[in-house]
């Protein structure tokens, strides 16, 4: 208590000498040298006076002249004394007080130091967060003010940091240690590398203190390795609905028709594809709708591709019925028939499909743990195309015939199912919810002729694992794919996962060859 | 009727336990692993066989047991559990409980397939499942008894023996004309013959006959009841059959599955006037 | 009567089959050598150092087609992954190709260029013995072998069959392709092994040395088309015929089908690793792009086009194909995958038999009845 009292005093000090700044530290503004310069702003910043703010925002603004032994701020038409504020004639030939970077970057500094004092909560808290990387030693004074006079909880916890900062640089080795003390609860990154050279005997003599900083950092680490494991869940988390909204296709048709598709991944071009040729279109015709691009390309890419995989059931799957071997080899002919005709009609290179720009940037959820929007609306997108896929195969009738043709084809084509046009029909579902996938990955990842090829694997393994005829087993599969390699990835780079992948997938069949969720019942081998 | 037995233990060759039928007289005999023990005339041991498939249950506490040299038939409603009981013995299924026994001393709950086979067991199946590429021959110089490891395959050539015994096969199942024609152009009853002589050439000892004259005409079941009576007292049978004609040409006994436990035992005459198995079965 | 294992060969064969063999080897070993070094380049007789090399090449092929086709056609296995086992022997033997460089090469090391790029020191374990033939040889045969078996035990044992093994073969090569592509693997990444000087001892593209190699590979091809025969003509090859139409049935007569498998599939590895071998030193490069799944898938095409099931159709579809290929990439490099890939479509639709049964059937229409 007796504290907020003395700061009040010390305020009430300042606050009636408010009528005029140190007239002298003004002056020195104006100084020639630079360093001087430097040192009259911090001086000012000390004062912690609002009139300080508004002189050195004209400095910033360079709006501050010398006009003989005065310094005045021009603003305009009108001319003010920069010391008492108060208004005066517009001088005859004022000297510009030249603002160099590294002025204008303690001028930076000295702002957003001054606005701690700003009434405005959100002033003070968007000047803390600035400040974090921008302390000085010079500022402690300031900031041990502000931090005295600091109610809000949020800030205060930003201004103890900024201010232990600042202390890490004090002749007392005591002051030092609590600094360090205090900024072991940080995630920030530039924080981190300051605590590291607080570890080398060079920059830090005292013993006490280095340990207190090598303890500092490893509670550090350990929080950034939490939101790095936090990202790359995330990460897999989208990549796994990415190769959810692939694998999902491909389970369908595997399901029904005990067809593996190897033109499958061309699918999934033929969905990017189709965003790229909707983002021309909006970029010729409707310029300004551009960012709509996206929600038009949906049903587009899922026709298309929906279309694709009628013709390719029609002229070629329907004829194998039966012969999965050869179907393998003949859907790989047509895989190649398609990557050479995106090649002709497309060019062979990779196309440019960028975000709309409310799918720009991300959310962040911690210093180095930021969200972005495109993967969030992909996983978002992915969860909603397989809630449509769940009610069109449980509580429609053509889901009913899907699932009973998948089950047993014979029995349902005695009992009146049109398996024939089930097929094609289960066909096309699967292609355009793969075409939506590659709609998904447009967003992501570069859009080429073969960009299909990198997946074709992937969804394979999923539908392997996931086992044939439940939906379910193609979610766990591919989301527990997509995290795990991602995880993996994280600890053994990519390759070393791909293979560990691999070989998992081998034992488990092992154990399971009937994937994670098989149909019930008596199997027919 | 289903006495339980207790097995001698493998591991002490001379407890002795008096039953005939043995030469060495009061002691116990050896009991060779992996070689079929008849000591006790019981080819056949199925005890308490429980198998689900996921939550519907196929086998419900079967026991049956067969006597070397006999001819037993299976009846029963579809879904009694005949073609499952099948499946355990051949080691296509695993029991989820109870013991099953080829002998005294073959478990065949341990075994797989291809080693049941080996050691005396051959199976025919409901559709005729031959090998439709490769001609009448062939097939019966596949299912021959011999070395089947692959080593010996790679080197093996058909001697003289073997090749008259296929020879003889062919008459007995009357397609000795037909021996060099691919397999699949055989009729139905024909390739149901060329299945029977494939089991016959396996030299089994015992023979599990599933639904075996499906499809034949009359003369043709007539001729596989003949077969198949021949062959009793050297080999065992167990015929699943719905055909109660058939059943009647074979004589012997008659078991009555149903939802996956025995109903009934006894000669066919008694069983078809119980009236329980005219409830499930046969009808009134 | 027990026939004698040599009669056994010689009679796998028929007659016609013998004289047709008998001619080829002529050509490949005695015309073609004379025909190049002998008659002169403007002369139309004369056979270019190209084409020695095309011929080689796709003579290499011919083994693995018909590697495939025992395990496909006749095993019924159809695995997307075979190119593996072909690179592997290839890299095997491209090591003591790297080796036989010595000094000669861009830095003037005893290492390959690639490892003192990498700024290596000293050749890792797995290199060692690699200036050894005899060792070398044997790395072409056992490696192949053990990958092969380990993961044909693991895949047949579990009864993975089918379009599932098809699509684990195709990921066990593409991870391979993956791990051969990083330059820690200690295979060259990317570029592979390339600008061999000597094999033998030999300079490596002196004519002598491509006839030697192209005879080679025409024997080798020679030597497999008959064991192959051989190969399926007896038991083995009925007993693996019958696991390939009724795997379960097989059982029930007792064999297991387990050992079968892995025996074709071990030793079609072996083949291809073979082949894979004198592949590398006519062709002058290797690397990880032999993985790719499209090589593999393109092999069973090979099969497909000639006749699955018939060991010389295999030939003559590597044959066909590989050339087209050669045309088509020289004239019409766009059309190629069109083309190729509209083979894929119109074989497995219309021709299922392949070439060799598109000319059995011709050869019984006219007349016969047979």
């Amino acid at each position: 208590m007796t504290r907020y009292l003395f700061a009040f005093l010390l305020y009430a000090c300042c606050a009636s000498a408010h009528a005029a700044l140190d007239a002298q530290q003004v002056r020195r503004l104006a100084a020639e040298d630079s360093s001087d310069k430097v040192a009259a702003i911090e001086q000012l910043t000390q004062t912690a006076d609002p009139d300080a703010v508004r002189v050195l925002k004209a400095m910033a603004d360079d709006s501050l002249f010398l006009a003989g032994d005065r310094v005045v701020i021009v603003d305009g038409e009108q001319a003010f004394d920069a010391a008492t504020g108060r208004a005066i004639a517009l001088p005859e030939n004022p000297e510009s007080i030249t603002v160099n970077n590294r002025i204008r970057g303690e001028l930076d500094g000295a702002l957003a130091a001054l606005k701690l004092f700003d009434t405005d909560a959100g002033v003070r808290l968007a000047s803390a967060q600035k400040l974090q990387s921008q302390v000085s030693p010079a500022m402690a004074p300031l900031l041990g003010r502000a931090l005295e006079k600091e109610g809000d909880g949020r800030i205060k916890v930003l201004l103890t940091l900024a201010y232990a900062q600042s202390r890490l640089g004090d002749a007392d080795p005591a002051v030092r240690l609590a600094a360090v003390k205090a900024l072991a609860e940080t995630s920030s990154p530039t924080i981190r590398s300051v605590l590291l050279r607080l570890t080398e005997k060079a920059s830090e003599p005292d013993d006490k203190v280095r340990y207190e900083a090598v303890a500092a950092l490893q509670s550090i680490d350990g929080r950034l390795a939490l939101a790095e494991n936090l990202a790359r869940v995330f990460s897999g988390l989208s990549l796994g609905s990415i190769l959810l909204l692939g694998a999902l296709g491909l389970a369908i048709t595997y399901g029904v028709m005990g067809v593996i598709n190897m033109a499958h991944g061309e699918l999934l071009m033929v969905g990017a594809y189709s965003a790229y040729a909707m983002q021309s279109v909006f970029r010729a015709y409707f310029p300004a709708a551009v960012d709509w691009y996206l929600p038009a390309a949906i049903p587009v890419a899922f026709f298309a591709a929906a279309l694709v995989g009628v013709l390719m059931e029609r002229t070629v799957i329907r004829w194998l019925y039966g012969r999965t071997l050869e179907t393998l080899l003949a859907t790989w002919g047509l895989s190649l028939v398609l990557i050479q005709s995106a090649r002709v009609v497309f060019g062979a290179q990779n196309v440019e499909v960028s975000n709309p720009s409310w799918m720009s940037g991300g959310v962040e959820l911690l210093p180095n743990l930021i969200l972005p929007w495109n993967r969030i609306v992909i996983v978002g997108f992915a969860l909603f195309v397989l809630l449509l896929v769940w009610v069109l195969m449980n509580k429609t009738r053509l889901g009913m015939f899907v699932r009973a043709v998948t089950q047993n084809r014979r029995m349902a084509g005695c009992v009146g199912v049109p398996t024939a046009r089930i097929d094609t029909l289960a066909f096309a579902l699967g292609a355009g919810i793969a075409g939506l996938g590659g709609l998904a990955l447009s967003q992501i990842s570069n859009v080429g002729p073969d960009m299909g090829q990198g997946y074709i694997v992937d969804s394979f393994m999923v539908v392997v694992l996931g086992g044939v005829g439940q939906l379910a087993g193609a979610v766990w599969a591919a989301l527990g794919l997509g995290i795990f390699s991602k995880l993996l990835e994280g600890w053994a780079g990519a390759v070393i996962a791909k293979i560990a992948i691999l070989v998992f997938i081998i034992v488990f069949i092992q154990k399971r060859p009937q994937g994670i969720f098989a149909l019930k019942g008596r199997s027919v081998e | 009727m289903n006495a339980r037995n207790s097995y001698p233990s493998l591991l002490d060759p001379d407890e002795s336990d008096g039953s005939g039928g043995d030469s060495s007289g009061q002691q116990g005999h050896r009991i060779i692993p992996g070689e079929l023990d008849l000591s006790h005339k019981v080819i056949l041991y199925l005890d308490d066989i429980n198998v689900s498939f996921d939550g519907f249950k196929a086998l419900n506490n079967l026991c049956l047991t067969i006597d070397a040299g006999e001819l037993r038939c299976i009846i029963g409603p579809n879904g009694a559990g005949k073609t499952t009981m099948m499946d355990v013995i051949t080691g296509k299924t695993r029991p989820d409980s109870g013991t099953a026994f080829f002998g005294q001393s073959i478990d065949l709950t341990r075994l797989s397939e291809p080693e049941i086979a080996h050691a005396g067991i051959g199976r025919k199946f409901q559709k005729p499942t031959i090998f439709e590429q490769h001609s009448v021959f062939e097939n019966l110089e596949l299912a021959m008894k011999t070395d089947k490891r692959v080593w010996r395959s790679l080197f093996a050539c058909l001697r003289d023996e073997q090749r008259d015994r296929i020879t003889a096969t062919l008459r007995q199942i009357r397609l000795d004309a037909q021996a060099d024609r691919p397999a699949g152009l055989l009729s139905h009853g024909q390739k149901q013959w060329l299945e029977i002589g494939m089991l016959l050439v396996q030299e089994p000892q015992l023979l599990l006959l599933d639904e075996p004259v499906a499809g034949m005409t009359d003369d043709e079941t007539m001729r596989t009841a003949e077969l198949f009576v021949s062959l009793a007292g050297k080999h065992s049978l167990v015929v699943v059959e719905h055909d109660m004609a058939f059943v009647g040409q074979l004589g012997g006994l008659v078991t009555v599955l149903h939802e996956g436990s025995v109903l009934t035992e006894g000669p066919l005459s008694v069983v078809q006037e119980d009236p329980r198995v005219i409830e499930v079965y046969l009808g009134r | 009567m027990h026939k004698p294992l040599t009669l056994r060969f010689l009679t796998a064969l028929d007659g016609k089959s013998w004289l047709a063999l008998g001619l080829f080897l002529a050509v490949t070993l005695v015309a073609v050598p004379l025909l190049h070094l002998y008659v002169a380049p403007e002369s139309a007789f004369h056979v270019s150092a190209y084409a020695i090399t095309l011929f080689g090449k796709i003579m290499c092929y011919a083994i693995v087609a018909v590697a495939m086709d025992l395990i496909w056609g006749y095993g019924g296995i159809l695995s997307l992954g075979h190119g593996l086992f072909f690179a592997l022997g290839g890299y095997a033997f491209g090591m003591y190709l790297m080796r036989q460089i010595g000094r000669d090469g861009s830095y003037q090391s005893d290492l390959p260029d690639f490892m003192v790029f990498l700024d290596w020191k000293e050749l890792p374990w797995y290199w060692s013995g690699s200036d050894s033939l005899w060792w070398v040889a044997l790395l072409v045969v056992v490696v192949p072998a053990l990958v092969a078996f380990v993961f044909g035990y693991f895949a047949f044992r579990s009864r993975i069959k089918g379009v599932y093994f098809s699509i684990i073969t195709q990921a066990l090569t593409y991870a391979a392709m993956l791990l051969f592509f990083r330059n820690e693997t200690g295979f060259g990444g990317n570029n592979g092994f390339t600008d061999f000087k000597r094999v033998f001892g030999y300079t490596i593209t002196s004519p002598d040395t491509r006839l030697t190699l192209f005879g080679l590979t025409a024997l080798l091809l020679a030597l497999t088309l008959v064991f192959a025969r051989w190969l399926v003509t007896s038991k083995f090859g009925r007993v693996l015929t019958a696991i390939r139409d009724a795997e379960s049935r097989v059982m029930f007569i007792g064999y297991d089908p387990l050992w079968y498998k892995l025996f074709v599939w071990t030793l079609s590895a072996i083949l291809c690793g073979i082949a894979g071998a004198l592949y590398v030193p006519q062709v002058g490069i290797i690397n990880p792009s032999e993985m790719s799944t499209a090589n593999s898938i393109e092999i069973a095409i090979w099969v497909a086009v000639g006749g699955r099931g018939t060991l010389i159709g295999p030939v003559i579809g590597a044959f066909v194909v590989n050339l087209a290929k050669s045309w088509f990439t020289v004239s019409f490099p766009e059309y190629w995958l069109f083309f190729l890939g509209l083979l894929f479509i119109v074989v497995t639709l219309l021709l299922p038999q392949g070439l060799v049964g598109l000319w059995k059937k011709l050869a019984v229409k006219p007349g016969a009845t047979r």
